[in-house]
């Protein structure tokens, strides 16, 4: 079994999961409907101003979306001690890392798709940047939370009360990515700033963040 | 050993009630703000304490971490050493020495500042051998949580008289400062709710993830403008500060220094013995149940959190 391999093989059984139960999805969905839909009837702003809070409040509804599948993760295989199994298997940890966090992206990533348009139609959006490098942030941001979100998903689901540990131990951490993520979604939708430096930013932080998850995972999976 | 602690909480008595007479009676007022600066003599010692603190606390968790993985372990080393060389050097250039000049520091200010990166590493992992490194790591995080709790509190006091507002949404150091809190705080909490013996590696590397933090966090405000006072002190350019106030201050540094250092001895201790008794615990139903396996199970029911692990 290579590293590849083992890789595609978690993916494919975590989206095969998904895609017959879509337990995480469907609640991820509900639950940003229904931030979206709070939002409205709490702002209920003009289409100048929401150029403005867009950007705040599509991060806030994904970071919480997220947070639901994140949790699900790890917890999907502490039943039948499957994630004992991993422990003791000869398999390399960060392929079951790589292949869950890009699961976790690509859940998240079909959420991004499906929510945006409803956002549009909710706050009368119209863009007044180049429209494009919201593709670039929206990857470069879920990749952000999701590789982080993973990480730590790994770390709560060792301690009691981990649903709550989550949120708990991911929020800080990803303020700077929040930060970027929501300054660079602004300056597109308004066109009075270059998002250029938040893009790289975000890079940055995916980067860094990939590398240390990669670097201290094994050492987590196995902590005793 | 024993004896140096009263004394030392007598000395540190002393020197805050000293610090406080020369914030509140020796050093003049300020030019501009008047009195409430005063503030500054508990504020910015609290902010350096908590730092140090929080920087032992990252050395310590690197160290865990590569404890016991001799590849990780002399890696680590080495690019520790690497940055103590190339900060000394860096120091020097001529292009850092420009920058440092604007804002009034010395070379070899930083040289003596980065080289105590691995005097800091080397040191701790030598007086601080195994399950002790984690212990530091408790305890500079808790004192460093209080000292940054005092941080954030005398800011805003301070800033309401002087900018009008109690806080400035996106300034740099203030939103650094506070997201540093946050971290040091769920790191807390994940060491509160996972009372397991995965907790020590699982809170290092949550240390590391915060320290990775803190410098995105700073980029990613970088473009908005910074209402904190520049720092006027160290630097060949501080003529703008009397003698009397920098010497209050160092004196006020010197006394939280020491507070802080009592406070953490004390709880590093307390830790410790806390540890030792859940030991002793650990190993008294280890030989119950090497003895009486029978006897040990009618007492299953109320065994203890430490016991049961242990089992």
């Amino acid at each position: 079994m290579t590293f590849a391999s083992v890789a595609l093989a978690t993916l494919k059984k975590d989206i095969r999961l998904e895609w017959r139960s879509k337990d995480a999805l469907n609640s991820m969905l509900f639950f940003s409907l229904l931030v979206v839909v709070i939002f409205v009837f709490s702002f209920d702003p003009l289409a100048e101003e929401s150029r403005h809070i867009v950007g705040g409040l599509v991060w806030v509804a994904f970071l919480f979306a997220a947070v639901v599948a994140l949790n699900q993760t790890w917890a999907r295989e502490l039943r039948n001690q499957v994630l004992d199994a991993y422990r003791v298997s000869p398999a390399p940890a960060n392929a079951l890392f790589l292949a869950k966090a890009v699961g976790n992206f690509i859940f998240v990533g079909v959420l991004e798709a499906l929510m945006a348009p409803l956002f549009v139609i909710f706050y009368n959006l119209h863009v007044l940047g180049p429209a494009w490098q919201l593709i670039p942030v929206a990857m470069l941001g879920t990749w952000a939370l999701v590789v982080n979100g993973t990480f730590f998903a790994a770390m709560s689901v060792r301690t009691r009360s981990r649903e709550i540990m989550l949120p708990l131990l991911l929020f800080p951490i990803s303020i700077p990515a929040v930060i970027a993520m929501v300054a660079a979604t602004t300056s597109i939708l308004t066109g009075e700033d270059s998002a250029h430096f938040y893009i790289v930013l975000l890079l940055t932080y995916d980067v860094v963040f990939t590398t240390a998850s990669l670097a201290l995972f094994e050492t987590i999976l196995h902590a005793e | 050993m024993k004896r140096l602690f009263p004394i030392l909480s007598i000395v540190a008595a002393v020197l805050l009630a000293y610090a406080l007479y020369r914030a509140l009676v020796v050093a003049p007022a300020d030019a501009q703000q008047g009195e409430v600066y005063r503030i500054i003599y508990y504020h910015v010692p609290s902010a350096w304490t908590a730092f140090l603190l929080f920087f032992i606390n990252f050395v310590a968790s690197i160290q865990y971490l590569v404890n016991g993985k001799p590849a990780a372990k002399s890696a680590a080393k080495w690019i520790v050493i690497a940055i103590g060389i190339m900060g000394v050097v860096a120091a020097f250039l001529p292009a850092v020495q420009r920058q440092l000049a604007a804002i009034g520091m010395l070379p070899s200010a930083m040289a003596t500042t980065v080289l105590a990166i691995p005097a800091f590493y080397f040191l701790i992992g030598k007086w601080f051998p195994g399950q002790k490194l984690d212990v530091l790591a408790v305890t500079t995080a808790e004192v460093g949580v209080v000292f940054c709790t005092i941080v954030l509190v005398t800011g805003p006091i301070w800033a309401r008289p002087v900018w009008g507002i109690w806080w400035a949404p996106g300034d740099i150091r203030l939103t650094s400062t506070l997201v540093l809190w946050l971290i040091y705080v769920s790191y807390l909490v994940l060491r509160r709710f996972s009372n397991s013996a995965q907790t020590q590696m699982l809170a290092a590397a949550l240390a590391v993830f915060g320290a990775l933090d803190v410098p995105l966090v700073y980029f990613s405000i970088w473009f908005f403008r910074t209402q904190h006072p520049q720092p006027i002190i160290g630097g060949s350019s501080g003529g703008s500060i009397d003698p009397r106030m920098l010497d209050t201050l160092v004196i006020s540094w010197m006394a939280f220094l020491l507070f802080a250092f009592l406070v953490c001895w004390s709880r590093f201790r307390l830790e410790l013995l806390q540890r030792e008794v859940e030991e002793g615990y650990a190993m008294e139903s280890l030989a119950g149940s090497a003895e009486t396996k029978s006897s040990l199970n009618e007492r299953a029911v109320n065994r203890t959190p430490v016991e049961r692990r242990a089992v």
